[in-house]
């Protein structure tokens, strides 16, 4: 075990993964964004150069690369950046990627990798703070996956590497700072199993991404107020762990679901939505949903801090539907 | 001249080019009673799609579009699968999956056929990011309409391929010739500022060529010294191929206008008749080729009656073979979208 940061198991998911193989390469380097953590992808730069290509501001020719060259054998792993330039790439991702292994009937594998940095990071505005995860979710073909913490990350990265299927990994620029003890060793942390971070009989929250860490500071608070939660982290949402929800919510009978997309069709819209639908016996008050409201993203920091998905608004969540 | 076909390269192209014609005329026979939605005929291209296949080594992997029936058969795949592919049929490459617009062979050497305009341009671009990793001097080829250089994506592949010198041909299959295309009411013709197509990757510093795409020759030639470039590290190249296009191909939906071609049309010019008398003597490809054989005693007339009656009896068992096939069961639906 080693302590390290989310940056640093980030890096070190991808470096196990392309010393293992020479076909994995980056196309797009800023993995980590433009904050401090970002000398980090010197390891990489440093020990694989060659492998290593900056394109230009051409997302879309950027993800149409990596699609092409996983579906010609090599599993590229593309970085897009701040997660609101996959706008630019949208058709490549949606409707080439997602779509080949579909429509060949089976003969056209795209093992490629998409990763990018979403959600409020702190001034980002409008056109910086998306969490396009939801909108990903409604396209079929696409595995989608949404890290919670460092040791989550270097598996997932992992996982999502090794996969057949067109995967996108979205991290968020307020994790990479989180520490936590990580193995040394090389792992893969399976896609469709949910993590159980933490036990409680009073009320589920599923949550993906930082909502995750939002979660849990909110369920430190509620336990001082003798309200016990208990969080299941997703992991992935395609595949989604529906298991693990239908249990959780038999045991407490209450349901927040939280997410930082906007709130019209997000994520904690279809997981509450599954829930209503397939496990309706269970409950025992309403399901709520705690994200972002449906307003473009305001720059001013008492703005952004109105709209952002936080422990005050996950414990009001929490006492509406705990009795 | 370097790049000169010799007789039997001629009679090789002539073969992929007659498989390709009588397979459309096939698909074409096949739409008066199925229908499978919106098509697109490779007639009067042929002689591009067979001479780029034939200059290429069959490693080397294509990226085609909507228009893809004429590249798939020129590279040999079954006739039969294509066409019950084409119907939607279980037997299809595709197990019906795809269509005609998305229709694919990877044993083949295709990769997904993406009918987004501009989608084959980046595609083969990241192919050929992976073959330039990749031990060997295996290319990519990106098969396109002129259309699709008004996309986006298109001038950022180029421009990506471009400076990371990809081992990328592009073919850009210009047959807006002859064809108002959309202001006329009929099948859309490309609309772009640029005095010329080929500026537009030489402004990307990528070398282009423009070539008379009916003339076997030319096509051959510029072909085959772009991928000889190429493979010998030079970066991507592109090549325009001008074609008339084919009537048939003028309306919204494609028609049989020009009818089932006649090969004797190439040695006796009075069975040239008909609203399109003018495009079948000077633009029909495979008349062309024909002709040309035969004047140069490449080929005689009782040889390439006989090769073209071997390919329409096959057409005619691959039309039988489709429209035996089954259609999937419909809860297949579901199956097959994760590996």
């Amino acid at each position: 075990m080693s302590n390290m940061t989310y940056a640093e198991a980030l890096i070190d998911g991808l470096h196990g993964c392309m010393s293992e193989d020479e076909r994995v390469s980056l196309i797009g380097s800023f993995v980590l964004g433009l904050g401090p953590q970002r000398h980090l992808v010197d390891r990489l730069r440093n020990n694989f150069a060659d492998r290593i290509n900056d394109p230009p501001t051409s997302e879309a020719a950027a993800a149409a690369a990596g699609i092409g060259a996983a579906m010609a054998g090599d599993r590229p792993f593309v970085d897009i950046g701040t997660a609101s330039f996959i706008f630019e790439a949208w058709s490549q991702i949606t409707n080439e990627a997602a779509n080949a292994y579909y429509m060949s009937g089976g003969q056209i594998k795209t093992p490629v990798t998409f990763h990018m940095l979403h959600g409020l990071r702190g001034g980002g505005a409008a056109q910086h703070s998306h969490s396009p995860q939801a909108m990903l979710f409604n396209c079929p073909g696409l595995e989608i996956v949404l890290p919670a913490s460092p040791s989550d990350v270097k598996g997932l990265i992992r996982s999502a590497i090794l996969s057949d299927n067109p995967t996108v990994v979205i991290d968020h620029a307020k994790l990479l700072g989180l520490e936590e003890d990580v193995p040394k060793h090389d792992y893969e942390i399976p896609f469709g199993k949910a993590n159980v971070r933490r036990r409680g009989g009073d009320a589920t929250i599923v949550a993906t991404s930082l909502t995750v860490q939002t979660s849990l500071e909110a369920a430190e608070i509620l336990s001082q107020q003798g309200i016990e939660v208990e969080v299941i982290d997703p992991r992935t949402i395609v595949p989604l762990d529906k298991e693990a929800i239908f249990s959780s919510v038999e045991k407490t009978g209450r349901l927040v679901v939280v997410d930082e997309a906007n709130m019209s069709c997000s994520i904690a819209s279809e997981i509450g939505m599954i829930v209503a639908e397939e496990a309706f016996s269970f409950l025992k008050a309403p399901i709520v949903r705690v994200a972002r409201p449906d307003v473009p993203v305001p720059f001013s920091p008492p703005l952004e801090e109105y709209i952002a998905t936080d422990a005050d608004k996950i414990i009001a969540a929490v006492k509406k539907v705990a009795v | 001249m370097e790049y000169q076909l010799t007789h039997q390269k001629s009679r090789d192209i002539l073969e992929r080019m007659l498989k390709m014609r009588r397979f459309e005329e096939a698909v074409c026979a096949v739409a008066e009673d199925h229908f499978f939605g919106h098509y697109h005929l490779y007639i009067g291209q042929e002689a591009t799609g067979a001479s780029v296949i034939e200059a290429l080594d069959p490693k080397d992997l294509i990226l085609t579009t909507h228009r893809n029936h004429g590249h798939i058969i020129g590279r040999g795949a079954d006739p039969g699968k294509a066409m019950a592919e084409i119907l939607g049929r279980a037997d299809g490459f595709n197990g019906g999956r795809g269509g005609t617009l998305h229709l694919t062979e990877r044993s083949k050497g295709f990769l997904s056929t993406s009918a987004v305009v501009g989608g084959a341009i980046g595609l083969a671009t990241g192919a050929g990011y992976a073959l330039k990793r990749a031990p060997g001097n295996t290319i990519s080829v990106a098969f396109f309409g002129d259309g699709a250089l008004e996309e986006g994506t298109a001038f950022e592949a180029l421009n990506l391929a471009s400076l990371w010198s990809l081992p990328v041909l592009f073919i850009c299959e210009n047959n807006s010739h002859g064809a108002p295309g959309a202001a006329a009411g009929e099948y859309p013709s490309s609309v772009i500022a640029a005095k010329e197509l080929v500026a537009i990757p030489e402004s990307l510093d990528i070398r282009a060529t423009s070539v008379d795409g009916a003339d076997v020759q030319a096509v051959y030639a510029a072909v085959a010294e772009a991928i000889a470039a190429i493979r010998a590290g030079l970066g991507p190249h592109f090549i325009e191929t001008n074609t008339v296009r084919w009537p048939g191909s003028r309306p919204l939906w494609p028609e049989l206008s020009t009818g089932v071609t006649d090969l004797s049309a190439a040695w006796d010019e009075s069975r040239i008749s008909g609203e399109h008398a003018e495009w079948i003597r000077g633009h029909d490809p495979v008349l062309r080729l024909v002709r040309h054989l035969i004047d140069n005693g490449a080929l005689s007339i009782d040889e390439v009656t006989k090769i073209d009656i071997d390919i329409r009896d096959k057409m005619m068992v691959a039309k039988s073979f489709s429209l035996a096939s089954p259609l999937p069961e419909p809860e297949s639906a579901l199956e097959g979208v994760f590996v």
